[in-house]
């Protein structure tokens, strides 16, 4: 797994590229959270297109990443979702609490706008 | 007489070992020309399980995982044993977002994808002894090529 993280203006965006199992679990969450670490940063963009597969451990932490957003009273968006790991985000309901975006740019935008109140996780 | 056509791996529960497993069945799976999504329905499945079993079964150890595959026709099964702590309550273990790890941001999500993705998912275990979790998949590609 590969990433390439990014600061545009209180947004961190997170390209992710490569295969995210249990194995690359604390290299991207050390990544991402190193990222939110940052008292500028309160959005995120995880940027997937570049991930040719993912299993449950990419859920977790996609949605730990997601606890810590909502904590910074951020938001946080998904772009680029392949076929190869949509099966695995919907099956486990994260579309139901994190917005799928088309690219960075319509992320972008989303996270500025903000999300529906009532996808907030408990 | 043609024999049965199997393979057999056995790797330490490490976790570098994760990708090198799904691959090794998923080319297995190959001979019976599965659809893109039919070899990444397998490859996470396997993942699931071979995961459990060093997250789980092993936990702060390495034990050993022997991986096994078979084809029957054109339904591929898949069995990943280990020798670890086994599952006392399988039937809680099998929930959805059911995890004994949340410490380790574990979605709890590995068996409710091996059912989705897989048409059969068996799993027995003996607490102290070890867990064998049956994958059990019919690739339909085949099946069609079979019909014409």
């Amino acid at each position: 797994m590969e990433t390439e993280s990014l600061l545009h203006g209180d947004c961190l965006i997170v390209r992710v590229r490569g295969e995210l199992d249990h194995h690359q679990a604390d290299q991207f969450r050390q990544t991402v959270d190193q990222g939110l670490d940052d008292q500028r940063v309160n959005r995120l963009v995880l940027n997937l297109e570049g991930l040719s597969f993912m299993d449950s451990s990419g859920i977790g932490l996609i949605l730990g990443r997601f606890k810590r957003v909502q904590q910074k009273q951020g938001q946080m968006a998904i772009c680029g979702v392949t076929e190869a790991v949509s099966k695995v985000l919907e099956i486990s309901g994260v579309p139901r609490v994190i917005p799928f975006m088309r690219n960075e740019k319509e992320a972008l935008q989303k996270t500025a706008r903000g999300i529906n109140p009532k996808r907030r996780m408990r | 007489m043609h024999g049965r056509t199997y393979m057999k791996l056995e790797i330490p529960s490490r976790s570098d070992n994760e990708a090198f497993s799904r691959v090794v069945v998923a080319a297995f799976a190959s001979r019976l020309d599965p659809t893109l999504e039919e070899i990444s329905d397998i490859k996470t499945a396997v993942s699931e399980a071979v995961t459990n079993a060093i997250i789980h079964a092993y936990d702060d150890r390495v034990g050993v995982i022997t991986i096994t595959a078979s084809l029957d026709g054109n339904k591929l099964v898949v069995e990943i044993l280990d020798q670890g702590v086994g599952i006392a309550d399988l039937e809680q273990a099998r929930q959805p977002l059911y995890t004994s790890k949340p410490e380790l941001e574990r979605s709890g999500m590995g068996f409710t994808i091996m059912e989705n993705f897989m048409d059969e998912v068996k799993v027995r275990s003996i607490p102290g002894q070890g867990t064998a979790v049956v994958l059990v998949k019919e690739i339909q590609s085949k099946a069609v090529l079979h019909q014409n």
